[in-house]
């Protein structure tokens, strides 16, 4: 039976304590959560999306109070009400798309931040996997929200998006109309993206943060060397008052601090372009209102879905699909087709520091060719690139079983 | 006691099981195709007035219809899948890229469609001359009526075409 003192003051820490254990969670949460010293300004990226995702919800908020999920309201609510007569409503608008443009340059970084350092290995698989969750519920966020807005790239991007689903020649017909309550996306379709972008999935990416956080809080985050950390012993030296010998530092105040500091820094940038530089996160295609009659020239997504469109676009229509699909899960095989029991950064090993820049390179050029018209060179261009990324895949165990063992630093 | 405490386990499960069950269809009939849109009906379009290599775009529960009159010079002529109306011959499609559903455009010069999503090309009776697309332009099932064609509705001529897999 627990044991309460009537004499404790409401609200006092003893009060708290008992009903609480408030002291206990904030050892386990932040004051006794030990992280590494050896880490470099890669570790706050974690933070920093947290943080975005923290504007993204509240510029959100300000932008639900005015948005209107009709098919005929929704352009003008948006670019008319929004835009020039909410005070301020230009500012979430722009907040918003500059968010959720950079919020996936964090993900991207933060994930190969985790491939080079080889932070998804030996009890990190879990944080890998759940990341990889987030990843894909972001992208379903990211293209719910653009549908919302009901423009030409809105409509078209939802018509080409949803056709997916049909899986080739499998001709699915049923399962499209099903997805979008209409033979073609309309009210039913709209109102629908709308409650998963403002509910449905804003409710998942949550609990998936949390159970991010979960996962992270056992195996610890890893370091620059790979080094397998006595986090007790060495919390016992830190404790002790042996600051300097410590290897790690607690999350809160110490590594929260600098994570402040390289969030100051991002934050500057960040609405940098907001304020003056806002139209890269703002196509013009779709400054049109959505036209069912009308395809625009060049249909693309946004520039963090373009690699795995452009490994869509230079197959014939099943083979296609087929890659795509296996696009979209094969980073959370990741830990399992890694062979090697280094836990290293790739720079020191051998074959793997190739593999890991050919990805990155490879993404990248994919990146710039799904942006370009699907003509001559281009094509060539990019089933070359594409076969290519889907080949590193199927070289990785190989790659990796070569792997001499390196010792920590 | 281990036997009621299982019948009452079973019990609790299948009662929530079939209340999970319940509420799965109910979330998918919500889901489902509103019965407004579904009888979303039938478009009547009058071609009596087409011009020869002239593409027109019809609007048929919610999607682009192609309607063209092909001429006899155009090699696609011959097509079996061209429609006869009042003794002319007509290519009537639904106008959406079977890749991934972009709407093609019409090269009079050419006479092809050219889909600028993925670069996929159609001749004027809608069969594919380059890939991506994996099938022709789909013909809506249709009822010839005079100078007149009504979409939406299985006529004989239809049914024909579809018995000798010609309309997709």
């Amino acid at each position: 039976m627990a044991h309460f003192d009537p004499n404790a003051k409401p609200f006092s820490n003893k009060w708290m304590n008992e009903r609480l254990a408030v002291d206990t969670l904030k050892k386990v949460l932040s004051t006794e959560y030990w992280i590494p010293k050896n880490i470099n300004f890669l570790w706050a990226m974690g933070m920093v999306l947290a943080a975005t995702f923290g504007l993204l919800l509240v510029s959100g908020i300000f932008l639900l109070m005015y948005y209107l999920p009709d098919t005929k309201q929704a352009f003008d609510s948006v670019n008319y009400t929004i835009m020039s007569e909410v005070g301020f409503g230009w500012l979430w608008r722009h907040i918003h798309g500059v968010a959720a443009s950079v919020v996936f340059l964090i993900i991207y970084i933060h994930m190969f931040t985790g491939i080079y350092y080889g932070s998804y290995k030996k009890g990190r698989e879990l944080i890998w996997i759940s990341g990889m969750l987030l990843f894909v519920t972001f992208s379903a966020e990211a293209f719910s929200g653009y549908m919302l807005p009901w423009g030409q790239m809105s409509y078209w991007a939802g018509m080409v998006i949803t056709n997916l689903f049909s899986l080739g020649s499998l001709e699915l017909n049923g399962l499209v109309e099903w997805i979008r309550g209409d033979y073609v996306p309309g009210q039913a379709f709209l109102g629908r993206f709308f409650m998963l972008h403002v509910l449905l999935m804003p409710l998942i990416i949550i609990a998936l943060i949390v159970f991010h956080f979960g996962t992270l809080r056992l195996p610890h985050v890893n370091n620059q060397d790979g080094e397998e950390i006595d986090f007790e012993a060495e919390a016992e030296k830190w404790k002790a008052g042996n600051r300097k010998e410590a290897k790690v530092i607690p999350f809160n105040p110490v590594f929260l601090s600098k994570d402040v500091f390289v969030m100051g820094v991002y934050f500057i940038i960040f609405f940098f372009l907001v304020f003056y530089n806002f139209e890269f996160a703002m196509d013009p295609v779709n400054f049109d209102p959505a036209d069912p009659l009308k395809t625009p020239a060049h249909i693309y997504p946004e520039w963090y879905f373009l690699w795995s469109y452009e490994i869509l676009r230079p197959f014939s229509k099943d083979i296609g699909l087929m890659w795509f699909g296996f696009a979209q899960v094969i980073f959370f095989l990741l830990p399992f087709l890694d062979r090697s029991p280094n836990v290293a950064p790739a720079n020191r090993r051998k074959p793997f520091r190739c593999w890991f820049w050919i990805l990155l390179l490879d993404m990248v050029a994919l990146t710039i060719l799904g942006k370009l018209p699907p003509e001559g060179i281009f094509t060539t261009l990019g089933t070359v690139f594409a076969y290519l990324f889907i080949a590193l895949w199927f070289a990785l165990p190989f790659v990796t079983k070569m792997e001499k063992p390196v010792g920590g630093k | 006691m281990s036997n009621r405490r299982d019948f009452m386990g079973m019990a609790l499960g299948a009662f929530t099981g079939l209340g999970a069950l319940g509420a799965l269809y109910a979330a998918k009939r919500t889901w489902d195709p509103l019965p407004s849109v579904k009888s979303a009906g039938f478009t009547t379009v009058d071609v009596s007035s087409a011009q020869e290599n002239v593409l027109y775009t019809e609007m048929w529960r919610g999607k682009p219809v192609f309607v063209l009159k092909v001429s006899k010079k155009d090699k696609a002529y011959k097509d079996k899948r061209l429609i006869t109306v009042g003794g002319e011959k007509f290519f009537i499609a639904i106008g959406l890229c079977t890749h991934l559903g972009c709407i093609p455009s019409y090269f009079p010069d050419q006479n092809k469609f050219i889909c600028a999503c993925h670069g996929g090309q159609f001749d004027a009776a809608g069969e594919v001359l380059k890939a991506p697309p994996p099938s022709p332009l789909v013909i809506p099932p249709f009822k010839v009526d005079g100078k007149k064609v009504v979409l939406g509705e299985e006529g004989p001529d239809y049914k024909k075409l579809k018995a000798a897999g010609l309309v997709a």
